[in-house]
């Protein structure tokens, strides 16, 4: 294989930020009550990792090694902080819902970890294909996660109507769901892997 | 009373580990033992109050007051991680028997997203709308910081010693390591339920 | 290239070009975006309103009034009264909820927007449609406090609860009647000397079937 299109693919699928790499669970669990919501969380993730990817990676022979740590941090809440401005400006009932987890994106694990074990070691090229593999892999990661639960929980998916609500099994959509169902969907991927 | 609801409403009603999900990585990490549960959590507790403390001043004396809200996001993170390591450099020169204790968590702490996510809580004042009465000023705001820092250590060491016990026992293959352990959290989450409302 | 010294120069240097020029980008988009956030804001409030409020033609909706800790958003055609958006907030299950309730110039409920709530997912949340729903005695629309009772039918009211949350339901239920209160309470601020006249006298037919208006006024 070769190396651009192993990079894409590792985040996706080996490496995926959920399953493999076990990073990034904060958001992975509050947002995943529908599955849009834990898209759009996704997206909003997978936006801010190219973007930090390929600035640090522009930037990383200009940034001492000592201070590398907060400069990387300076640029990911940058894009953290536009996220926010953008998405209040044109999508605002999608922040709405997502609320506080946007700005903790900045500490969420993936975006730091793959500025440092990557992009600080990579041309932008790479460096962007590792964020968008990453980003991908998160956002079908929370999209799966969202539809499961949507799904078992209210009947629906993607917000449509699959069978009457009062079938569903709530606890899924409530708080104990967002454990016991990436649990068990962990646990599956573990043993598709094996 | 107030304050009784607000500390009730922080450790069990809205426990920000089972049902904010903030704090989840280092609750899923640094669980295995009792100790260690309860080093990080002492840890966490200080920290969270500290730096509510310190952001909720900014918010109000410096980004509110210049109109700059909108950089609040990236200032915070800076102030956590300078406040992270500038608690790691006293403790080391004041109480070297603490930092032994602590000193290992405190670097863990910053990319802890239950800081970021409090000190965010009470600088907007959203996590007033939770408890009856509560107003969002900075002397009910540290107490909810340091309420909600002592749930988190709460639920931790709870998680802790299920997880010792659960370390002996056999558990299917596929089911080993994290989703065993998402499965326990899961079902505390469900026990954790029991107390919504009584706020 | 070489990674640059980690020496003092070198360090201070690139962290205030790098602080400087995420200033500066970040600067520009929030001047870029705060016109459009601000309309956004503004759009959601002007929707809830008129989406709460009669339909009539040639309506004006007055200056927002703050009454009791509510806002009233009162609809004028002329000069006589049509009808009001009331805006008011209450302790549910999950925290505190925001409501705009709409009610014509009779005191029946026009139609209700919840803002904001903290509902549980599934279950209190089901307020934002449930009361809306024209099923068995669930819906509020178009029934007026003064002449049913806004209770709960578990606690002799006319209204059902929705299924297993009664406690965000009665929250609900209290909302809107501290909404109509407010509301059908006489006009203290005189708009013109005849409406206000009319507009009492059209609020005494109401008042009677009130169960004790006076003492509400003052409750809790």
């Amino acid at each position: 294989m070769n190396k651009p299109l192993n990079t894409f693919t590792n985040g996706l699928l080996r490496e995926n930020p959920t399953f493999g790499l076990v990073l990034g669970m904060c958001p992975t669990l509050a947002t995943t009550t529908s599955a849009i919501n834990g898209m759009s969380m996704g997206l909003a993730t997978l936006f801010v990792l190219v973007c930090s990817n390929v600035v640090i990676s522009l930037i990383r022979n200009l940034i001492p090694d000592k201070v590398h740590i907060p400069a990387y941090i300076v640029v990911i809440a940058s894009f953290v902080t536009m996220v926010q401005l953008l998405m209040q400006a044109y999508v605002p009932a999608v922040y709405e819902t997502l609320g506080l987890f946007i700005p903790l994106i900045v500490v969420n694990c993936i975006v730091l970890g793959r500025a440092e074990a990557f992009a600080a070691k990579n041309g932008v090229g790479l460096s962007a294909l590792d964020g968008l593999g990453m980003g991908l892999g998160f956002t079908l990661s929370l999209t799966v996660l969202g539809a499961i639960r949507e799904l078992l929980g209210s009947g629906m998916c993607f917000g449509l109507k699959v069978f009457p609500e009062q079938y569903g099994m709530l606890i899924f959509v409530l708080a104990p769901g967002a454990f016991i169902a990436l649990a068990y969907l962990m646990a599956v991927v573990m043993k598709i892997k094996k | 009373m107030v304050y009784l609801l607000i500390i009730i409403s922080a450790i069990f009603v809205n426990n920000i580990v089972f049902s904010q999900f903030l704090g989840i990585c280092p609750f899923l990490g640094v669980s295995k033992k009792i100790d260690t549960a309860a080093g990080m959590g002492a840890a966490v507790t200080f920290v969270l109050t500290l730096a509510t403390v310190v952001t909720y001043l900014l918010q109000k004396y410096v980004l509110a007051a210049f109109g700059l809200e909108f950089l609040q996001t990236i200032l915070f993170i800076l102030v956590i991680a300078a406040l992270v390591q500038m608690i790691e450099i006293v403790l080391k020169k004041i109480s070297p028997s603490l930092y032994q204790a602590l000193g290992v968590f405190l670097p863990l702490i910053t990319t802890n997203c239950c800081i970021l996510g409090v000190a965010i809580l009470v600088a907007d004042g959203t996590w007033a709308g939770k408890v009856p009465g509560a107003e969002a000023n900075l002397l009910q705001g540290t107490v909810f910081a340091f309420a909600t820092a002592l749930g988190f250590a709460l639920a931790l060491i709870l998680f802790a010693g299920i997880r010792e016990q659960l370390s002996m026992n056999k558990v299917p293959k596929a089911m080993e390591g994290t989703p065993i352990a998402l499965l326990t959290a899961g079902l505390l989450a469900m026990a954790f339920m029991g107390f919504s409302g009584v706020v | 290239m070489k990674r640059l010294e980690s020496n003092l120069l070198n360090m201070v240097l690139s962290l205030t070009l790098v602080t400087l020029a995420a200033a500066a980008l970040l600067g520009g988009l929030y001047v870029l975006t705060e016109e459009p956030i601000q309309k956004q804001k503004a759009d959601k409030q002007q929707k809830a309103i008129t989406s709460v409020l009669p339909v009539v033609e040639g309506m004006e909706i007055a200056e927002a009034e703050e009454v009791n800790g509510m806002t009233i958003y009162k609809a004028y055609v002329g000069d006589s009264l049509v009808g009001a958006a009331v805006q008011t907030q209450e302790n549910g299950f999950g925290g505190v909820f925001r409501l705009m309730v709409g009610f014509d110039s009779e005191g029946n409920v026009v139609n209700y927007e919840v803002l904001e709530h903290q509902e549980t997912p599934g279950l209190g949340d089901h307020m934002t449609t449930w009361f809306k729903t024209d099923k068995n005695q669930q819906s509020v629309i178009g029934r007026s406090p003064a002449k049913s009772k806004f209770v709960v039918s578990k606690d002799g009211g006319d209204v059902d609860a929705i299924t297993a949350a009664t406690i965000s339901s009665r929250a609900f239920l209290k909302a809107v009647q501290g909404a109509y209160d407010t509301y059908s309470k006489p006009a203290v601020e005189a708009v013109s000397g005849a409406t206000s006249l009319s507009e009492n006298a059209e609020l005494q037919e109401i008042y009677p079937d009130n169960v004790e208006p006076q003492t509400e006024e003052k409750d809790e």
